[in-house]
């Protein structure tokens, strides 16, 4: 069963302004029936340009209801500019959040918002001329651009949540990675060029950098668990290591070693390094 | 608030009978039935009591009953068993609306490099038996059908495929995990070599399940590890629960009648209702060649998991095979298998009863039902403009 926040479940019960505005000044379509959900939302403004009048119709989980009524009360009384601004982040945070599979519901107010905007100025969407990149529930390559733009993605699986997006057959998880990848490969190149690539250690570099590393990096780290942790040896590439204290003991000590330890000895000494917890 | 639980294809409710008879196995007589002393010696002897009950719903030998822990332990014991059994043969045969214990696993062997044949259903969810008899070939190892299918209910003459099975020199498992218990089943008059089936579907607690393995048919253990079930299943017994679901079949046993007669008019009842106060609703699958206790509805134009919601607020208690129920995105694959359109596939509702289902419950379901859908068509934007919807307006 999904877990869903009071405000879900308030809004997915006593959902505000369903119907359709007449004489609507902007129309906003977006899902479909084969796509499990699908929203229509309709505003007119008054004299001044500001949204005195929003409607939803969902088609959808109770997620989707919520999302669709929660975005209709958010942009009543604004004017197009302001709510433009609204991002399905906006829509998650009204309702104190939704669960990750039912992100794409917050998606799908945001898109009808820009997609109503859209006609009201007669204005085609971008997305109508990006490629479509999911066949099964039709989402395109902007779509899934702007999803990972405004919402920090960066697994196919939050793309696949957020706009469901290669949620079906499958095929298109090999594009939607390249997308993920060019995108994320700008955002790298933004923050600035790569580190520069580790030098080369001879042996003795390599075995006091280990110890060093271990030393102020890793030991700081465990000791606050109560834990502390031992070189015995390096053999190549090997670290063997031996644990004491609460990290011995602990369940999670595999975990601790694997993940933590390694990473850090491959981030700060070079990429080969495996880590073996021995006995003493 | 009362519940009404008509879930019963997930899972049913363990009856008082099987929990007191399981419960002096969690304290007292802790024996394991391996001892040699009469501490351990006693429960061995109602562990076997508990093999001829389970043997006796089904019409086999009590040497052909083998405990496991639960239905999807069975089904992997069953295809696997017959793989290694075969090491030369490297075809599958199944269809598309198994159990994902059956769907996941043949999956799992096709990456492996089997070829997996699963069979389509048409719009009612039926087979053709003509396909059956031509996909086999001398590269089969298993054909594994399931009895009846839990979302629609809908039954597989497996019988009959067994027969054609046999006859080809191929191993045929069934899983009957829904179909125990609601059906008769003889196997004894049967060629089939496997059967699956599952304690919690039949009101004995989750945990426990049972593999039948013909006589004769050649068998490879799954878990391997001690002498326990001859060797067929390795692991100390699960003493309480083996009572447990030995009671649940005698009960079944004897409730077979009921389920056959009483609660087929309850879900007809409520089936028919349905569908006579609310429009645009349609059964999924065949109505005739289907289990007494199940039916699938789809709504048109709303979708599942808020009809199940707003039934949850009032007490009831049902399934859907739409896709936000799930968290997949895509509908059930059993509705799609059997080319249910979208527009129902989405809000489909399952309903499956027990003989703890009474009629008031029925009568109660029927009133807050239609009311539900017409509130979510409501709010739907294809129900508006609808031809269906002229006709409702009243």
């Amino acid at each position: 069963m999904w877990v869903y926040t009071d405000k879900v479940k308030e809004l997915f019960d006593n959902p505000k302004n369903v119907g359709e505005v007449e004489d609507a000044d902007g129309v906003g379509e977006v899902g479909s029936l084969s796509c499990g959900d699908a929203l229509k939302l309709t505003f007119k403004l008054d004299e001044k340009g500001r949204i005195s009048e929003a409607k939803f119709q969902t088609f959808g989980c109770a997620s989707a209801i919520a999302s669709s009524s929660a975005l209709t009360e958010m942009i009543i009384g604004k004017t197009l500019e302001e709510a433009e601004t609204i991002t399905n982040q906006d829509i998650v945070e009204y309702l104190g959040g939704l669960p990750d599979k039912k992100m794409h519901c917050s998606v799908m107010g945001q898109e009808a918002l820009r997609a109503a905007v859209a006609n009201y100025r007669g204005e085609k969407l971008p997305k109508e001329d990006s490629d479509i990149v999911c066949e099964c529930f039709g989402v395109t390559e902007k779509e899934i651009e702007d999803a990972i733009l405004d919402n920090s993605l960066t697994t196919l699986e939050q793309v696949t949540d957020y706009t469901k997006a290669g949620g079906g057959c499958g095929s298109c998880h090999e594009r939607i990675e390249g997308i993920l990848q060019q995108i994320m490969g700008q955002a790298e190149a933004e923050v600035g060029p790569e580190k520069p690539a580790k030098v080369r250690l001879s042996n003795i570099q390599k075995m006091k950098l280990i110890e060093e590393t271990l030393e102020r990096e890793i030991q700081p780290t465990l000791a606050k668990d109560g834990g502390s942790i031992e070189l015995v040896d390096i053999i190549g590439d090997r670290v063997l290591v031996s644990l004491r204290g609460a990290c011995a003991t602990c369940v999670a000590s595999d975990i601790t070693l694997k993940h933590y330890v390694e990473s850090k000895l491959r981030e700060l000494v070079t990429d080969n390094l495996v880590v073996e917890e021995v006995a003493q | 608030m009362k519940t009404i639980y008509v879930d019963n294809n997930a899972t049913t409710r363990v009856a008082p009978e099987v929990v007191e008879e399981m419960s002096p196995y969690f304290s007292e007589l802790y024996g394991n039935p391996s001892s040699m002393h009469f501490f351990g010696g006693q429960v061995n002897t109602r562990v076997e009591e508990a093999r001829e009950r389970v043997a006796g719903l089904i019409g086999a030998r009590p040497q052909e009953i083998i405990f496991t822990s639960c239905g999807t332990e069975s089904d992997n014991t069953a295809i696997m068993s017959a793989l290694e059994s075969n090491p030369g043969k490297r075809h599958v045969v199944t269809t598309r609306v198994e159990h994902p214990a059956v769907k996941n696993l043949v999956g799992h062997l096709k990456r492996e490099g089997y070829r997996v044949t699963e069979l389509p259903v048409d719009r009612d969810g039926l087979l053709s038996m003509d396909e059956v008899s031509r996909i086999i070939t001398d590269d089969t190892a298993i054909v594994s059908v399931m009895w009846a299918n839990n979302e629609t209910g809908v039954l597989f003459p497996v019988e009959e495929i067994a027969n054609v099975a046999k006859s080809r020199g191929v191993i045929f498992h069934t899983d009957a995990v829904q179909a125990v218990g609601k059906i008769p089943i003889n196997l004894a008059e049967s060629q089939i070599d496997m059967l699956s089936l599952s304690g919690h579907k039949l009101h004995a607690p989750k945990g426990i399940g049972v593999i039948y393995v013909r006589r004769g048919t050649r068998f490879s253990p799954y878990i391997i590890g001690g002498h326990q079930e001859e060797g067929r299943r390795g692991g100390t017994e699960n003493v309480p629960y083996i009572i447990g679901i030995g009671k649940a079949c005698e009960l079944a046993a004897n409730h077979l009648e009921d389920m056959n007669v009483r609660v087929r008019g309850l879900r007809d009842k409520l089936e028919n209702g349905l569908l006579e106060k609310i429009p645009n609703s349609i059964v999924n699958g065949d109505r005739d060649q289907r289990l007494p206790n199940t039916s699938s509805i789809s709504f048109e134009y709303v979708e599942g998991e808020s009809i199940l919601l707003k039934l949850s607020d009032q007490g009831i208690c049902a399934s859907s095979g739409s896709a936000c129920t799930s968290g997949s995105l895509e509908p059930s694959h059993v509705l799609r298998a059997m080319g249910v359109p979208f527009t129902a596939a989405h809000g489909s509702i399952r309903f499956s009863l027990s003989s703890y289902n009474t009629e008031e419950e029925i009568d109660f379901i029927l009133k807050v039902m239609p009311p539900i859908i017409e509130e979510l068509r409501a709010i739907s934007p294809f129900w508006d403009g609808s031809v269906a919807r002229s006709s409702t307006a009243s």
